[in-house]
């Protein structure tokens, strides 16, 4: 299983890997931590022509807390720094649920978040969690620059807003609002393999303990991470008992149009995701008050 | 037209070598046809079963995910870096030998790199914190228990040893 | 003789040069001039070929070569039939066997169509894009039942339908015995058991010389001997003319011993042809098609019980899926019908099986080698006999329990080794109740779950009785030497696939010769360095092997003693054999140590004794009349969410009898391993194929191999019946681990969910969390 040929560019800048991007167009693609694109290379699904190595622009790796309300994260930080910077994961809880469960540490040590988002596995994790977070993507291209909401950005099965002659730069989290509590859970057949489900919802108080707010995004049951929150809208304004949350769970159950895949019917995705909504929202809300 | 080729100059258990690779060279192939370091194993290359693991600059990594012309200007450390020499095994070596860790042993190599990093980041594992460091490892052979033991026991002779 | 190391755990020769990367597998075989080798295989399940084009390939630069069927002219034949029909009255046997390359018609997705020589690994691979190839797709048979439909599509043109095989055994007469019976059970059962999916993958590489005219061809093969032999005949050469060796082997676990694959055939013919070396190492998409799989059964089964639940009969109707070619006959579906009984009192069985071909890879032994399939059948019918007669699970099999004085135990059907199927010895209860006390079932069923029950968690006990047929013949060798430096050299012609048969093997021969087992060198899979016997397969390499390692062995003692007696002109018996030396018994001072002894053996000049051999050594070989039952039971305690159906093993425990054990931490070794596999066959593994034959999960990401947080700690234990059949007294255990899994699983599953309330049978496997939803739901509705 060896990919078929291509040429092979380190770029020495950003500009030089838009450049090359820009004149490649189709034929290019960018290798970031290779995760997902050199099995596929491997398969020979995949036989980009061009691959533009952007492993060495420093520039593009790090997360960004200057901001009061935001974290900014470099598109080529690998899964590994994320995992490893402890305020990071306290300000983004639900990295922090969701990181131990993509794939493997050695697959963890290569790997960006940016080449996660750009893939855009329906099945992958981080998508759900850019979309319960409200992130903003940041592309750039020699054109310029622009912003995309998340829920703007995954087009549709492994497709996302990134044109052509753009790159993923920077991904843009708004930090969760303070007394909020956020827990991501999936199930796989497997520690570390795709979701059969995965559900990332974060949930806001008010000082009477009802929802104030809550976001609620699906992984593995769709083309594209799935945003739910309009199924958790009953929830708002309410006290969050359990009957609330079954009801929660049955919209969204409602919503969803899972395929079914050789893992499992789509039944039993409805059925499963539906179970992980509860226990998340649950969970969620365990955690509020705990946080410092 | 020939296919290019890059000049890569990188160590490997702290040996420098200079190559000259085609750009889809996998450092898999890189390590095992052109360096002779044949110990690191191919069982899949997609990423899955991790008998190819290796240590870039310390950190396990698949090496049939890695083209070799990425390992440009990095350290690795491959299993015939293992031992304390050759007549020493490295504790972890030694372990799986007293624990019967290894039936067939061609996941060994891509085993002892993944737990040599874990092992050294996580002095005290419990038994679940090492199943689940080992779980991107594949075995068909041993059903992992007395892999299980032997990092046990590893970790206990790296933790007490000076 | 003192036996130091046998029976103890002693830890293996073999391990440094594996732990240091400095063992030889096949793919770090490099040699000078070597090309590397890429076969083209069929997109399609089943279609005629119109055309090959190969022209565009042999234009790109660095590929030196590309062969079809029609260049491999008068080469180009079927492989040999591995196993013959067995004398089975009234068989039906079609046997087809697979071709080097695919000529005139297709017949599974993956099969070999041409095959791309070029520099290297990389550019055969794109070579293979440049390769055009037309077929007329056919209609493709999957699933059994359709397939012997009158109007199913013919796999073989020349065969009037897919019947493959068909078989009928009995043992006394099942309608009496029905019709006596106060319970009369029958269900469909449907057993899939995957594929082996060692972590190393199949290669082989193939070197001709032409000068010497000798063919060396390096294969990661469990029966170097016969691909031998069996090559040198299809290339014309002498046996001596060819040499196999089996490097070290990444796991075999039954597929490696298929021989005469396509890539096996088709290699050293292209390093003749081309006068060099050539490799093909397959890779991890390949392995989904090209290595043969074991797959699946249907079994419709009835069951006749008196009202004590004593068993008068079975009966058991069953189809088999054999894919594409048959060329291991009936192996696997013989060992699903002999195996079914178990080690349970049957007085009648009617059995018949119908193997059928389908357009999918071939069938061949892989690790229980069809025995699961029969045990499902048998432990599942004995639980729902267990629940219709109010009798505990466990106490039903322990009254059909065959007693320990009924040994041998005749169970007249014929069995893989073409005799009528014979239990050597056994003793069956005290297994059981060592299970049954160490995963506390009777605290557990009493207290345990009800309480558990109490809290909302489901948590259920399966307990799976079953035989292992091991130690079959023919038979193998063994050459024994005590070289100079007095260190010993073995050799044997089985494989190593990770038995640790470098050290099982070596703690016989230190304890006949009295030397350190370090001292002793096991060569294995060489055929330079022995060249008779069958091979790693069907739990043997301890039974037939091991008895053959111990014969040469007590030989070369003999000879050993016997020179010692004449230089010290003392008898025999006032020797003692330790430490690398021969010494006269209280008198440590007078020795002479082994290697002196060699070489005393082997003069330079003089006479010797007519009829007298030289130096240290002697071959000897064992072939057991039959072959050994080995025997164990399993037991599990599994946990499954009620909502997400995905389940947690709680305790799983093996007891297991395989006769002396040589071994013991090789021996748990196996019974971990083959566990695992079980595990992976019961919950996580299937072969999703599509009505055309299309494989949908062949990658290690979706066809699904148990990891270190799948597999629980397993406690082990065993008993000693030795088998009589064999000097040592050893029984094979290879493949015990695996056997049982499937039906522990189902049994467990059942009852942590008490699904018998709800009416809800587990009758098939593999199961998985979603199917587990699918069937209660269906059941609910």
């Amino acid at each position: 299983m060896k990919p078929a040929p291509f040429r092979y560019f380190a770029a020495s800048s950003l500009d030089h890997a838009l450049s090359l991007k820009a004149e490649h167009g189709d034929e290019a693609r960018f290798l970031a931590g290779g995760q997902s694109l050199i099995p596929a290379m491997n398969f020979r699904l995949a036989r980009p022509a061009v691959l533009i190595d952007i492993n060495g622009l420093a520039e593009l790796a790090g997360i960004d807390r200057t901001r009061e309300n935001e974290i900014r994260i470099g598109a080529v930080t690998r899964y590994r720094a994320l995992e490893r910077d402890g305020d990071f994961l306290k300000a983004c809880p639900l990295f922090a649920d969701a990181l131990p469960q993509i794939a493997h540490p050695q697959i963890r040590n290569r790997g960006t978040i940016g080449g996660n988002l750009s893939h855009a596995d329906p099945a992958s994790e981080l998508p759900a969690v850019a979309l319960a977070m409200r992130a903003r993507m940041r592309m750039k291209s020699a054109r310029g620059e622009r912003e995309v909401a998340a829920s703007e950005f995954f087009v549709g099965l492994l497709t996302t807003a990134v044109e052509t002659d753009e790159m993923l730069t920077e991904i843009i989290l708004p930090v969760p609002a303070p007394g909020s509590g956020s827990c991501f859970m999936e199930i796989a057949r497997r520690r570390g393999d795709f979701a059969l489900a995965g559900v990332a919802g974060v949930i806001t108080l008010d000082e009477e303990r009802r929802c104030a707010a809550v976001r609620l995004a699906l992984c593995g049951v769709g083309d594209t991470p799935v945003d739910a929150s309009a199924a958790a809208a009953s929830l708002v304004g309410q006290p969050c008992t359990d009957k609330a949350i079954d009801d929660v769970t049955a919209a969204v159950r409602d919503m969803i149009a899972p395929s079914g895949s050789v893992h499992a019917s789509a039944a039993y995705q409805r059925h499963v995701a539906g179970v992980l909504v509860g226990r998340a929202l649950k969970t969620a809300l365990k955690r509020i008050g705990h946080a410092a | 037209m020939p296919p290019e080729r890059h000049d890569i100059a990188l160590t490997v258990n702290g040996t420098a070598y200079r190559g000259s690779v085609e750009s889809r060279m996998l450092l898999s192939d890189f390590l095992r046809h052109d360096l002779r370091l044949a110990g690191t194993h191919v069982g899949c290359e997609h990423g899955v079963c991790g008998a190819c693991t290796v240590l870039l600059d310390g950190a396990p990594v698949r090496s049939c995910l890695m083209l070799a012309v990425q390992a440009d200007g990095h350290a690795l450390v491959t299993v015939e870096g293992l031992a304390l020499d050759p007549e020493r095994l490295h504790p972890i070596q030694q372990a799986m030998h007293d624990h019967h860790g290894l039936q067939c042993g061609y996941c060994t190599p891509g085993i002892l790199m993944t737990m040599t990093a874990f092992l050294s980041e996580n002095p005290s594992p419990s038994e679940d914190d090492i199943r689940e460091a080992l779980s991107g490892n594949l075995c068909r052979c041993t059903g992992y228990q007395n892999i299980v033991d032997a990092m046990l026991d590893a970790a206990l002779t790296m933790r007490t040893s000076p | 003789m003192t036996a130091r190391y046998f029976g103890a755990a002693v830890r293996r020769n073999e391990d440094s040069r594996l732990l240091t990367g400095q063992a030889l597998f096949i793919d770090d075989v490099e040699l000078p001039g070597m090309l590397h080798a890429a076969f083209l295989r069929s997109q399609v399940a089943h279609a005629r070929i119109r055309k090959i084009d190969v022209s565009k390939a042999l234009r790109r630069p660095g590929v030196i070569a590309v062969y079809t069927a029609a260049d491999l002219g008068a080469y180009w034949q079927a492989g040999p039939l591995l196993v013959p029909a067995p004398p089975i009255p009234g068989l039906i046997f079609n046997p087809r066997m697979q071709v080097p390359l695919a000529k005139d018609k297709v017949r599974h997705a993956g099969e070999p169509l041409a095959v791309v020589v070029a520099e290297s690994r990389y550019i055969a691979e794109d070579a293979l894009d440049d390769l055009l190839v037309d077929l007329d797709e056919l209609p493709v048979v999957v699933e059994l039942e359709p397939a012997l439909a009158t109007d199913a599509a013919l796999v073989h043109d020349d065969v009037a339908s897919n019947v493959a095989s068909h078989a009928h055994q009995t043992k006394g007469d099942y309608r009496s015995a029905a019709a006596k019976a106060a319970l009369v059970l029958k269900r469909r059962f449907h057993y899939e058991h995957g594929i082996s999916s060692p972590i190393e993958t199949r290669g082989v590489v193939a070197q001709w010389d032409a000068r010497a005219r000798h063919m060396t061809i390096w294969d990661t093969t469990q029966a170097p001997v016969f691909v031998r032999n069996g090559l040198a005949a299809i290339l014309g050469l002498g046996e001596r003319q060819v040499r196999v060796i089996a490097p070290f082997v990444g796991g075999g676990f039954g597929p490696k011993i298929m021989m005469f694959y396509p890539e096996e055939v088709t290699l050293p013919w292209i390093a003749m042809r081309l006068n060099r070396p050539v490799k093909w190492i397959e890779d991890r998409f390949e392995h989904f098609f090209a290595t043969t799989h074991e797959r699946g059964q249907i079994h419709d089964a009835e069951i006749a019980l008196d009202r004590d639940g004593r068993i008068l009969g079975v009966k058991d109707v069953f189809l088999h899926d054999t894919g594409a070619y048959n060329p291991y006959g009936l192996t696997v579906p013989l060992n699903s019908q002999c195996t079914l009984l178990g080690p349970y009192v049957i007085p009648a069985y009617d059995s018949t099986f119908t193997a059928v071909f389908t357009n999918l890879p071939i069938v061949t032994p892989y690790r229980g080698a069809g025995r699961q399939h029969g045990v499902f059948v048998i432990e599942r019918l004995l639980d729902l006999a267990a629940h219709e007669l109010k009798i505990d699970p466990t106490e039903i099999r322990r009254r059909n329990l065959i007693p320990p004085d009924a040994f041998p135990y005749r169970n007249e059907i014929i069995y893989q080794d073409f005799q009528p199927l014979e239990y050597d010895s056994g003793n069956y209860e005290p297994v059981l109740d060592k299970v049954l006390a160490a995963i506390g079932y009777d605290r557990f069923v009493r207290h345990e779950q009800p309480s558990l029950r109490a809290q909302g968690r489901c948590v259920g006990i399966g307990v799976a009785c079953y035989v292992e047929g091991t130690g079959i013949g023919p038979y193998e060798g063994a050459k024994v030497q005590v070289q100079s430096n007095g260190k010993v050299s073995v050799a044997t012609g089985v494989g190593t696939q990770g038995q640790g048969h470098f050290t099982s093997f070596a703690q016989i021969v230190a304890d006949a010769l009295g030397v350190d087992v370090r001292d002793v060198d096991i060569v294995t899979g060489d055929t330079d360095q022995f060249y008779w016997g069958a091979g790693t397969f069907a739990s043997r390499g301890a039974v037939v092997a091991g008895n053959a390692v111990s014969a040469a062995s007590q030989a070369v003692r003999n000879k050993a003693l016997k020179l010692a007696a004449e230089a010290f002109e003392c008898s025999e018996q006032d020797l003692v054999v330790a430490d690398g030396k021969v010494s006269i018994t209280g008198i440590p001072e007078k020795f002479i140590r082994l290697g002196e002894l060699a070489q005393r053996a082997n003069p330079m000049r003089g006479a010797v004794t007519p009829g007298t051999e030289p130096g240290l050594e002697s071959t000897q070989y064992f072939g057991p009349a039959k072959g050994a039952t080995a025997n164990g039971v399993h037991a599990a305690v599994i946990e499954v969410d009620p909502e997400t159906f995905d389940l947690k093993i709680l305790k799983y425990v093996v007891v297991h009898d395989c006769g002396t054990v040589i071994n013991p931490m090789i021996l748990e070794g196996q019974i971990h391993g083959g566990v695992a596999q079980g595990i992976g066959n019961a919950f996580f593994e299937k072969l999703s194929f599509d009505e055309q034959g299309q494989l949908l999960n062949a990658s290690l990401a979706d066809y699904l191999l148990p990891t270190a947080l799948d597999v629980p700690r397993m406690e082990l234990d065993h008993t000693v019946t030795p088998s009589p059949l064999n000097p040592l007294g050893v029984k094979g255990a290879g493949e015990a681990g695996a056997i049982p899994v499937g039906a522990v699983f189902a049994q467990a599953i059942e009852d942590a969910l008490q699904l018998k309330r709800r009416k809800v049978e587990l009758n098939e496997i593999p199961l998985s969390p979603s199917r587990l939803f699918d069937l209660i739901r269906k059941g609910d509705t």
